[in-house]
Order: structure tokens, then C-alpha cells, then sequence
């Protein structure tokens, strides 16, 4: 309904009568595997969209071989990360031209700028999409604002009249963007010393009741992490993505990692209560070791740098982990119920655009065309008065762009961070922009910030050998500090900033053919980054964080209640661009991590309705809910990046789930814990038998 | 999510209210805070045609107190009651239940009166009410009544009060000698609706129990001074008389669960309270 006003588009609504003929729904993902149940899509003859096998090593004989195989069987929940600020559209079209032009609080990544284009059956130069200098949080969800766009622009048509729609909570939650349900058996091949020879991954991914671009990437973007932080040379795959009566599925923070790891690391506490070993031995046991980097894992990933064994050598040590195992025999001998849990990640930064393309075979992607990469734009540009702007093609949603990239640019030419001008509108019938475009899968500092240290150094060199000229020294001795260009050795040697930045605006005569400069865009994208092999094998992001953490919770016998009594995370993202930046996107991940392992579900009911349409039923931890994680660092720069710096922006969503349910399952002695971890579902395993009526 | 239309009127006196009331009738309803009311009109769960605000109205936003009562008048917001510097002496049980209404920010809207009004199964004011046998005070144009507060409140968001009457105020008995009172609640998260609430009065010859959030209303049982074993098969059996539904948040079992253990630890601390 389009309307003057949203009041009198509500009262419209109202007035549409639907007579529905309700069909069975499907709701569980292992229902819909079963052929005798309703069939959604008719064209697609089953509601099994893809099921494909992968084959990495042996692992056939690595389990005919094993000591002894210990395997978990998960079900993870729907959930999401729910920004403060909801979808977002203005949208006109004009008849002339036979163009759209829409202003929308999309992230990227742009990738989906061709599939509007080609749903609004327009050449992609007839579709300019521009989005706004702020976003008020996405953390994925924000991708999902395209066919929004699209309908946008259809309304717009139709209406001969520019159209604007802001998303409700109501809408939001029902209909934005969920990550994937998934159904998980993963089942390990082990040595009677905890060491994992092989996995068996069985994933069965529920992307909702359609298909939706850029899905199933969900059950991908981990591809080449099946082994998480471990050496482990064999590795079997079946995946299987499954359409369901239920909210379309997207982006959302973590990105299929949340899931994945939950069942591997689930799998490696259970390997040490099964075969009565130290959790924290098991781990240790199984990590890549740091001589190896960078590390190629059996299904395709090129893990950078890393030093795993030392991280988890300083976190064990700086947090305190002797004192926690303390507090534990403490608690446990008052009668307390209290667990520790630990869980190592890799947390993968900067997709590889051609991942997704593992779903197809390599029969079909030969057919279709290699596609890889992960293009990142920035200009960097000075004005008349010799001031300095930086653009970028990546939407900030609240990770502090402006901070980040004045910081970056300034350092390259001697500037304070205020003399930057950053820039952050994207406007795609004017800026540089590709399909990676957009600010997705923790690519800004690794490779958002590498292309805009990339531009800025190209000026600065070009600026050195003007300046070399001017000043009568070589171009290596010419130094950028203070707002002034020196001589190395002979600060009085010197052209102020802001001139030799003019320069080629007001007497470009005077500057060399080759170094003028006024503007530079750098495309930059990584050579690691290939398509997928014949073999299947894929590189499915750049860079490779690894984190460890461990936890101590407490579970209250009453209420069933967790309370999360000490949190440490250890973190190696590569060079830390700025610290605060970090420990903000460290400490929002952590709370989305609370949110999932105790608090957050997109619920419906068997027979398909939704039942997490408002705040008071999807539970939001607050900061009352959130403590305060103690975060440690170790530093090894990324070896593929400019700046040396890897993503860090969903770590934790990833980490942070299982390690407090590693920890519950430590409490109370389960096999078997599904999120989220609410009062009622653990008090079911602390309250005694209940009396029956009948006992008064 | 938008509200459907509907006129706003201003009483300026509590007999032009009665009036807009009596002549309005069942299309319109009271807003006073609007905590509870204003989300259900954007959700289009209320669409009454016309809301009559009597926070204008002096008379009604009075906290008055003599020896023996409080009465709280339906302009007085939460955090006024909160922050009245009485009230922990003159009755401990609604200082300690109020702190668990919604958050600080809902309190600085939300009044005593409209939560009673409300009449969410879930909700504290009502079920310390309740504990407390407060009165209920309502009047129209042509009317004026008291209601014990176990008669007021009828089911789940129904009350004793007529369309044509509006909550003057609510009455509750000052803090008694020898009495103790407790409040304990459990919920997802601090300032959600109670999973379970309880408010124990303890005296001289036993001790009232009232709980909210599991049946359709809030509950009380009156026990003569019960002990040991004797406690727990009165509680089991309140458990299940309130008969607990599964939702969203909790089971049913957890719910009687919590009844039984919460349940007897706010009785024993209204207890250890009166000495």
C-alpha cells in the first residue's frame, strides 16, 4: 500500500481482505528433507534447493583408522542482530530516462546492485543507488534491504511520484533478514591423545522459505574453514540447503560462522569429557602450528599469520585461567553450580567473492565463469587549498570510518587526523565502486583501510618527487611531518603541506608530467583470492584472526539462570589500526555473543506462525545483561594486506556462544545444550522431579 | 505499526473527565502515562475512539498519607511513589516492588493507577495490592465506589470497573507492627514482565502469599503459620492450582517450580522481616 501517510497506509491495509487457502507448513529443516511433505516451490520438484559432498584428504580411512570417533549433533536457532535503525528507501523513477534513482541505507555488498538492476529490468547504468554518510547499526542485516529497493522503485513507477519507506520494528523483525536455522552432525575421527585425524560434517541449513541473494553463502563463507584453528588433513562435507515456511535468511554478523563453530567446537569439549582429557589440551593439541603459516587448511583457506599456541599460552596466563579453575573447586565444593569453558576460533575477514560459487560444481562454474576477488575502492583527493578528502566505497554503520581512515590518511602525509576530510556517501552513478563494494564480512580495516593507505601513499609519493625538486634533495630523503615537507636532517628545508598539495591545481607547469596530483582511486584487490579449484577447494576470505577464550559461568539452582561470572577473550587480528575501534567491535560482538547463547529466537510455531515480532518476545540483552569481557591481544600483522591489519568484527558472535554453552555443558554435565540457554531449558536439568497435584 | 484514528480530549477537572467519560462511553478510554496503552493503540490492539488525559488534573496527583493508609492518587507516576521519601517506612513491600516496574525510563512515564487499570497478570503494582488487601477507589459521574482489591481484578486484562468509571486512586494499609513483608520476582531480564512474581505478608498468626505472572490474574493464599514439610505440600499445591501455561519464555513446570522455591524463600524473608 502506497499512501500519502503511513496512519492512512495502515488504515488501507486494513481493508484488504485475503481469503487464504492455509497448505501445510514446513518448519523443521528435517521435514523438509521428507519427501511425502508439501512440496514449496513446485518448479523445484523438492524443498532440497542444493545438496552437495565434498571430499578433502582421506577421511575415509582416517576413520576406518581412529582410536575412537565422538560426534555432536546441533541444532542452531534462529537469530539476528537487530540494528536501532531499521530499513530505509526513497526511491524515484524517471520516465525520460527510464531510470531509477534510490537512497537507501544498503551496506553491500554491491554485488546485488546487478540483481536490482536486473529485477527492475533496467541496464545497471540506469540504476543509481546512493546510500547516506551513516547507517545506525546493520552487522549484515542492511543487506537485506534490496528487494526493498526494488519494490521501491516499482511503487515509484507506478505512482508516477517519488516513494519513501521506513521499516517498522513489526516488519523488522518479521521479514528483514534472519541468519540460517542449521542442523548439524559433526563427527570427528580422534587419537587416543585428543589429536582429531578427521572430520565428517553433515549440515543441513535452513534458508527460509526462498533463496534469497547472495544464500546460500551462509552454509559457504566458512568453507575453507571446516577445521576451524586446526591441523586437520581430512575433512568430509555434505551440505544440504533447505527452503522452509519461514523469513527468508541473510547476513548477519558471524555469517555461518556462528554456526559452524558451534558444532566444532561443541565436538572439541566433547572429545576431552569423552576421553578424559584437559578441554584446554585438546585444543592445544590440534592447533595449527605456528611455523606453518601461512597455512593452507584441506578444504582451500590460506590462513595468513598467526601464532596460536602463544595466544593461547598469554591468555591462559594474563587471564587468569589457574584463578578460574580456583573459583570453580570453590563454587562446586558449596555446593555451587559453576562451569569453565573455553573455545579457539579463526575468524575469517575480507570474502573472497567467488566463495559462494563452491555450491555449484566444477562442471557449472567452468560453465559460468570464474568468479573471485574482492575489489576495494578508495580516492584520496586534494582541493585547491590544498586540503586533503578521502572517499571510500564502504557504508558505515557505526564502526568509526571517519576515525579509522582520517587516521590512516593523515599518517601518510604527516597530517593530523583532523585536517582529514573523510567521505563516505556512496553514489554509484558517480563514485568508484565494484561488486565488493560495501562494509560486509569485516573488510573495512584489512581492506577498506588498505586501499585508502594505498591512495594516499600513491600522492605522497608523487608529492615526494615534486617536493624533491623544490627542495634540491633526492626523493627519498623528503620527509612528511607536522603539516610541512622536509628535507631529512634539515626541518628548515621545507614546503608547507597544503602548497605542494595545490600545486597541481594552481601551476601544474611547474609540476612534472607523471606527478600531477590532484586525485587518486586505488582498485585494489588481493592475488590470494582465487576462484574455487577443480577440486573444490576455496580461499573464502583473505585474512584469519584467531581468538581464544575461555569463561567461568554460574548457574543459579532456583532460576536456571546464567549468570556469566568471568569472560576472557584473547584476540590476534593482525596490526591493530586503532584500539578502541577494536575493543568496540570486540565488545558489540560479545553482546550480540550473549544475545544468542542465553537470550535471542526467532520462534515460530509448528504450524508456521511467527512468534518474535516485538522486543518483549525477542529478548535484546541490555547493558544490565552484558558484562564486561576482559580482552588481551598478540600482534602478527597479516602478511596480505597493506596495512597488515585483519578483520575483528564478528569474531566473538562466532567465539563467544559456544564457549559460554562449553561452559554450561561443564556445569551441568550435558552431552547435549541447543541455544538459546534460557532459565527454563536449564532448570529443567536442576529442578527435581516435580511433585505431582495430587501430593497435598 | 501506526494507530488508528482517534480524538484526544484534556480534562481539566475530574467532573469534566466523568463527563467526556459518560458521554464517550466504551469507545473511549483513560490515558494517564500511556506506558501500557500507547504501544497497544500503535499496534492497533486498543482503538478506542477517544483518550481522555487526566494528568491535568491537581487533584489527582496526590500522595496522600495518614496513620494507617496511603492512598495514591491516578495522576502519581511510579517514579514519584519511588522517590517519595515515606515510603520505605510507611510500606516496604511497594518499595520493594517497584523497582521491577519496567525500567527507570517507563517509570518516569507509567503511573500507579494505570498499571492497576492495565491489569496485566504479570504486572507488580497490582499484585502488591493484592498482598497488601488495598482498595481500589473508581468513580463516574453518577457514582462512587471502593473495590477490595481481590474483587477488582477479574482476569487477564479485565477488572471490576464499569466503562463509565475512572481510577481515582488506589488505598493500601500502612506498614503494621509485627508484620514483614518480601518481594521476590524472577524474569528473563531485569525490568521484563515477571516469569513468576511473589509478595509475602508475614504477621502474628501466618502469612499471605500473592503471585503474579502465572495465572490469569494475581493469586493469594492465606496459610496459618505453616512449617517444614508443611510449606511445601501448601505450595505444591498452590503451584498447580494456578494453572501455569508453556509460552515464549517459560513452561509451565518451570513456572510452578519457581512458585514452590520462590515462593518459600519470600515467605521466609517476610518472616525473618517481622522480627
Amino acid at each position: 500500500v502506497v499512501a500519502t501517510d503511513r496512519y492512512l497506509a495502515e488504515d488501507a491495509l486494513e481493508l484488504i481482505e485475503v481469503d487464504y487457502a492455509p497448505l501445510a507448513a514446513i518448519v523443521d529443516p528435517l521435514a523438509a528433507l521428507d519427501k511425502t511433505q508439501q512440496t514449496l516451490h513446485a518448479g523445484l520438484g523438492s524443498n532440497v534447493a542444493s545438496d552437495r559432498s565434498f571430499r578433502y584428504g582421506d577421511p575415509g580411512s582416517a576413520f576406518a583408522k581412529a582410536a575412537r570417533r565422538v560426534s555432536v549433533s546441533i541444532r542452531y536457532p534462529r537469530n539476528s542482530c537487530t540494528p536501532i535503525e531499521t530499513y530505509g528507501v526513497i526511491a524515484t523513477y524517471d520516465p525520460g530516462e527510464d531510470a531509477y534513482d534510490v537512497l537507501a541505507n544498503f551496506q553491500g555488498p554491491f554485488s546485488l546492485h546487478p540483481v536490482m538492476a536486473r529485477a527492475l529490468k533496467v541496464p545497471g547504468n540506469r540504476l543509481r543507488l546512493r546510500t547516506p554518510p551513516d547507517s545506525g547499526g546493520s552487522f549484515g542485516i542492511k543487506q537485506g534491504v534490496f528487494p526493498y529497493i526494488v519494490l521501491m522503485g516499482v511503487a515509484a513507477r507506478v505512482a508516477g511520484r517519488p516513494v519513501k519507506w521506513i521499516e517498522d520494528r513489526l516488519e523488522h523483525l518479521a521479514a528483514s533478514v534472519s541468519a540460517t536455522n542449521r542442523v548439524t552432525t559433526l563427527e570427528a575421527a580422534v587419537d587416543a591423545d585428543g589429536r582429531v585425524r578427521a572430520l565428517n560434517y553433515d549440515q543441513i541449513d535452513d534458508v527460509g522459505a526462498h533463496i534469497r541473494a547472495p544464500e546460500p553463502a551462509t552454509l559457504y563463507r566458512m568453507h575453507g574453514n571446516l577445521t576451524g584453528a586446526y591441523d586437520v588433513r581430512n575433512v568430509a562435507v555434505r551440505n544440504r540447503v533447505v527452503l522452509t515456511n519461514k523469513t527468508p535468511s541473510g547476513l548477519n554478523r558471524g555469517f555461518g560462522g556462528p554456526q559452524m563453530y558451534y558444532a566444532l567446537e561443541r565436538l572439541m569439549h566433547q572429545i576431552a569429557v569423552e576421553l578424559e582429557l584437559d578441554p584446554i589440551e585438546v585444543i592445544r593439541r590440534n592447533l595449527v602450528a605456528a611455523k606453518a603459516f601461512p597455512y593452507r587448511t584441506a578444504s582451500g583457506a590460506l590462513l595468513d599469520s598467526g601464532n596460536y599456541s602463544h595466544a593461547l599460552d598469554v591468555a591462559l596466563a594474563d587471564g587468569g585461567f589457574a584463578e578460574l579453575k580456583k573459583r570453580r573447586d570453590a563454587a562446586r565444593a558449596q555446593g555451587r553450580i559453576y562451569g569453565i569453558g573455553c573455545t579457539a576460533v579463526v575468524e575469517p575477514s575480507v570474502s573472497n567473492m567467488g566463495y559462494i560459487t563452491t555450491v555449484l560444481t566444477a562442471d557449472e562454474r567452468r560453465r559460468a565463469g570464474a568468479k573471485n576477488g574482492a575489489q576495494a575502492t578508495a580516492t584520496v583527493a586534494f582541493d585547491p587549498l590544498g586540503t586533503v578528502s578521502v572517499h571510500v566505497a564502504s557504508m558505515p554503520q557505526g564502526q568509526g570510518h571517519r576515525t579509522v581512515l582520517a587516521q590512516i590518511v593523515a599518517d601518510a602525509f604527516g597530517l593530523a587526523p583532523n585536517d582529514i576530510r573523510v567521505v563516505t556517501e556512496i553514489d554509484t552513478g558517480r563514485d568508484a565502486w565494484s561488486i565488493a563494494s560495501g562494509n560486509y564480512s569485516s573488510r573495512f580495516a584489512a581492506a577498506v583501510g588498505g586501499a585508502a593507505h594505498l591512495a594516499a601513499m600513491r600522492l605522497r609519493e608523487k608529492l615526494a618527487r615534486t617536493a624533491s625538486s623544490q627542495l634540491n634533495v633526492q626523493t627519498a630523503e623528503v620527509e612528511f611531518s607536522g603539516g610541512r615537507v622536509h628535507a631529512r636532517g634539515n626541518p628548515d628545508n621545507s614546503v608547507s603541506f597544503t602548497r605542494l598539495a595545490a600545486a597541481s591545481h594552481w601551476s601544474p607547469g611547474l609540476v612534472a608530467d607523471g606527478d600531477q596530483a590532484l586525485r587518486e582511486t586505488v582498485f585494489w584487490t588481493p592475488p590470494e583470492l582465487t576462484p574455487p579449484t577443480e577440486a573444490d577447494e576455496v580461499n573464502s576470505s583473505l585474512c584469519h584472526g584467531f581468538i581464544f577464550d575461555f569463561c567461568g559461568v554460574e548457574i543459579d539452582r532456583v532460576t536456571g539462570a546464567v549468570r556469566v561470572d568471568k569472560y576472557v577473550t584473547m584476540h590476534d587480528c593482525g596490526r591493530v589500526l586503532h584500539p578502541g575501534m577494536v575493543a568496540g567491535q570486540i565488545t558489540g560482538g560479545f553482546a550480540h555473543g550473549i544475545g544468542a547463547a542465553l537470550y535471542e529466537e526467532f520462534a515460530y510455531s509448528p504450524d508456521g506462525a511467527f512468534l518474535a515480532g516485538t522486543f518483549a518476545d525477542y529478548l535484546l540483552p541490555t547493558t544490565t545483561e552484558v558484562p564486561a569481557p576482559v580482552i588481551l591481544h598478540i600482534e602478527t600483522p597479516s602478511p596480505f594486506t597493506p596495512l597488515g591489519a585483519k578483520g575483528v568484527g564478528e569474531g566473538n558472535c562466532m567465539s563467544t556462544p559456544v564457549c559460554l554453552a562449553n561452559a554450561v555443558a561443564d556445569a551441568l554435565g550435558l552431552a547435549e545444550i541447543d541455544l538459546p540457554m534460557t532459565p527454563a531449558k536449564l532448570a529443567a536439568h536442576i529442578h527435581p522431579a516435580e511433585h505431582t497435584r495430587e501430593r497435598s | 505499526v501506526k494507530p488508528a484514528r482517534f480524538d484526544y480530549l484534556r480534562a481539566g477537572t475530574l467532573a469534566e473527565a466523568h463527563a467526556m467519560l459518560a458521554s464517550e462511553g466504551e469507545d473511549a478510554r483513560i490515558i494517564a502515562g500511556g506506558q501500557s496503552l500507547v504501544p497497544m493503540l500503535s499496534m492497533r490492539m486498543a482503538r478506542p475512539k477517544v483518550l481522555i488525559d487526566i494528568m491535568h488534573l491537581p487533584e489527582l496527583a496526590k500522595i496522600e498519607a495518614d496513620e494507617n493508609t496511603i492512598r495514591i492518587g491516578a495522576g502519581v507516576r511510579q517514579v514519584k511513589l519511588l522517590a517519595w521519601p515515606a515510603l520505605l517506612k510507611r510500606q516496604p513491600l511497594l518499595a520493594a516492588a517497584l523497582p521491577w516496574v519496567g525500567h527507570a525510563q517507563t517509570r518516569s512515564r507509567g503511573t500507579i493507577c494505570g498499571s492497576v487499570a492495565h491489569a496485566d497478570p504479570s504486572a507488580e503494582i497490582p499484585l502488591a495490592l493484592l498482598a497488601l488487601d488495598g482498595t481500589i477507589h473508581v468513580s463516574s459521574q453518577k457514582n462512587r465506589r471502593s473495590i477490595a482489591a481481590v474483587d477488582f481484578f477479574t482476569g487477564l486484562m479485565s477488572t471490576a470497573r464499569n466503562d463509565d468509571e475512572l481510577i481515582d486512586a488506589v488505598q493500601v494499609p500502612c506498614r503494621a507492627p509485627g508484620h514483614g513483608y518480601a518481594f521476590r520476582e524472577f524474569g528473563r531480564r531485569h525490568g521484563d514482565f515477571a516469569i513468576v512474581a511473589c509478595a509475602a505478608v508475614a504477621h502474628a498468626n501466618g502469612v499471605r502469599l500473592a503471585i503474579g505472572g502465572v495465572a490469569d490474574r494475581p493469586t493469594f493464599r492465606d496459610y496459618p503459620d505453616l512449617t517444614g514439610g508443611a510449606i511445601d505440600d501448601a505450595l505444591n499445591a498452590f503451584a498447580w492450582e494456578l494453572d501455569a501455561r508453556d509460552d515464549l519464555h517459560a513452561t509451565e513446570s518451570f513456572r510452578r517450580n519457581l512458585v514452590r522455591q520462590l515462593g518459600r524463600a519470600t515467605i521466609e524473608e517476610a518472616r525473618r522481616c517481622r522480627a
